[in-house]
């Protein structure tokens, strides 16, 4: 069975109608790649997934989205939701306060107060994230003290520590230079051992390079979806084509 | 024909081109020297005004007074100083637990375009025009007559609280606005609702901003005078909350308006300025502390 299984779901925000009958299957411990160019409902559908949507007024959703075999849009608790499907954001947004801090919010919001369980959650997901000999010293330090790239694997740790199943990134590397981007690309190969893994990007090639599945939007639908290496190689539709060959987009 | 004309808006051009560099390099040093003058003469009237209070005020110090109970004699200003004191915290207690709140259901809860959100705006727009003596009048009507405060703390220190809140409301909410809106999502991202994310993440991002309106409310409440008079009299002694006292500003309008102890007036002014120089302090403080956790 499918980690999430998305069926006939279309997104309304006010008239205008964002996601057209999205049907999507996302598996198990793979990383899944949305491309697509801009404004074409890539983020939208991500956000659906652990309904980030709910914030914005005027967005209307139909359709089921299942985690697990569950509707996350009925009778289910939103912020248990959010602790099961972590969110890493286009631009890093750490929290203003110490590393500490903003690796122990997730765990402390869902109820852990314990010193010494939260000192080894800090350092488990700061490992996990691949950024525990660059903080290990500093973890008193103000998070905004860092550099980019580390604040973005911060937050990715941060998603980390509140032990989600699912890891949503919208554009996690678009606001980074090059090793930061590449060091991130190895932690998201390294985290889908453990963690079903879904990823919006602009980048293409960045697709290509971590990716197991592919799904290319346009204007507010799902054009193909499928293994990454076949929709690069021999895509079934003609739009596909055109994007990944850089004829629009 | 077409050549000649060519010439003839050539060469002016090429005037105007250097006339516009020199007329810019005067322009940018006008602006330069407008833009320091400004700030010297802020800063000179400023720093005037202080030396002059000074100059006039400390010689004027004396111990009597400093003593504990007021009479005709000492002029004593301490009834006044804690009446200062007590004041501002009494109407702080008010206004800055509701401002907040309003401000958090405004920025954080309400949802755009919600009829209640207009109207609240607009009342706290109105009522941060209003001149103070209209709430003096209002506080003297209906707290102090209708309600039977009588003169007392507690009717001054509502009146003012109903003053300052516009204020604190509205730099809150402008505190509040600052706050970008990934911190709120990163943490709604992690399950936090809406109450954590307020508490933990907003507010103390929005401290800062908060605590200057605060600031400004103390400004106001230490230098009021014509909304106290109706509603907190003008008794030199250290009143309980439904007793009758006057704030420093109210002192020195009182010593000044007799015109039998303008030195008095002058010593209090030096000591006012303590005063609300030590109150910022103190609340610089405890919003780091704040922030900190």
């Amino acid at each position: 069975m499918d980690k999430i299984q998305i069926e006939n779901m279309n997104l309304h925000y006010g008239d205008f109608h964002a996601l057209h009958d999205i049907n999507l299957g996302i598996q198990e411990k793979q990383i899944t790649a949305f491309i697509g160019p801009s404004g074409c409902g890539k983020s939208t559908l991500l956000r659906s997934l652990n309904r980030m949507n709910d914030l914005v007024e005027g967005c209307k959703i139909t359709g089921d989205i299942l985690l697990d075999g569950e509707d996350i849009y009925k009778g289910c608790d939103v912020n248990l939701l959010r602790k099961r499907v972590g969110m890493v954001f286009q631009k890093p947004n750490p929290f203003p306060m110490s590393i500490y801090d903003n690796i122990a919010y997730g765990p402390r919001t869902h109820g852990v107060k314990s010193r010494a369980r939260l000192d080894g959650i800090v350092e488990r997901s700061l490992r996990q994230a691949a950024i525990w000999e660059e903080a290990k010293d500093c973890l008193k330090k103000s998070a905004l003290s860092m550099s980019g790239g580390q604040q973005q694997r911060l937050c990715i740790a941060r998603a980390l520590a509140a032990e989600p199943d699912v890891l949503l990134m919208d554009e996690p590397t678009s606001a980074l230079d090059p090793i930061s981007t590449a060091k991130i690309e190895d932690l998201v190969l390294e985290l889908k051992k453990d963690y079903t893994i879904v990823m919006v990007t602009h980048n293409m090639q960045q697709a290509t390079r971590v990716s197991d599945k592919t799904a290319f939007f346009l204007l507010g639908e799902i054009v193909e979806y499928n293994d990454t290496e076949t929709l690069f190689s021999v895509p079934s539709d003609k739009r596909t084509e055109d994007y990944i060959t850089g004829r629009f987009g | 024909m077409t050549e000649n004309t060519a010439l003839r808006v050539a060469r002016p051009a090429a005037r105007t081109e250097n006339g516009r560099r020199l007329h810019g390099h005067l322009k940018s040093r006008l602006q330069k020297g407008l833009v320091y003058g400004a700030a010297a003469i802020t800063f000179a009237v400023l720093l005037f005004l202080v030396a002059y209070i000074l100059v006039n005020g400390i010689p004027q110090l004396k111990p009597s007074l400093f003593s504990w109970t007021y009479t005709s004699e000492n002029v004593s200003m301490v009834p006044a100083i804690i009446t200062t004191v007590e004041m501002t915290f009494l109407a702080l207690l008010i206004a800055v637990p509701l401002g907040l709140s309003t401000a958090i259901y405004l920025n954080e809860y309400a949802t755009r375009g919600n009829r209640l959100v207009n109207i609240i705006r607009i009342t706290t727009e109105t009522l941060s025009g209003i001149p103070s003596i209209v709430y003096g009048l209002f506080g003297m009507l209906f707290f102090v007559t209708a309600l039977h405060w009588g003169y007392s703390m507690l009717s001054g220190a509502v009146t003012l609280a109903i003053m300052i809140l516009p204020l604190v409301m509205r730099t809150a909410e402008e505190a509040l606005m600052a706050v970008p809106d990934t911190f709120r999502e990163g943490s709604f991202g992690l399950g936090a609702g809406r109450l954590r994310t307020v508490f933990r993440i907003v507010l103390p991002a929005a401290m800062p901003g908060i605590l200057s309106g605060v600031i400004l409310g103390i400004g106001r409440i230490v230098g009021e005078t014509a909304a106290l008079i109706f509603t907190a009299g003008t008794m030199a002694q250290i009143p309980g909350l439904l007793q009758s006292g006057r704030t420093l500003a109210i002192h020195m309008y009182v010593l000044s308006g007799e015109g039998l102890h303008m030195n008095e007036a002058y010593a209090t002014a030096v000591v006012l300025l303590v005063v609300v120089l030590l109150m910022n302090l103190l609340s610089a403080l405890v919003a780091r502390r704040l922030t900190k956790q």
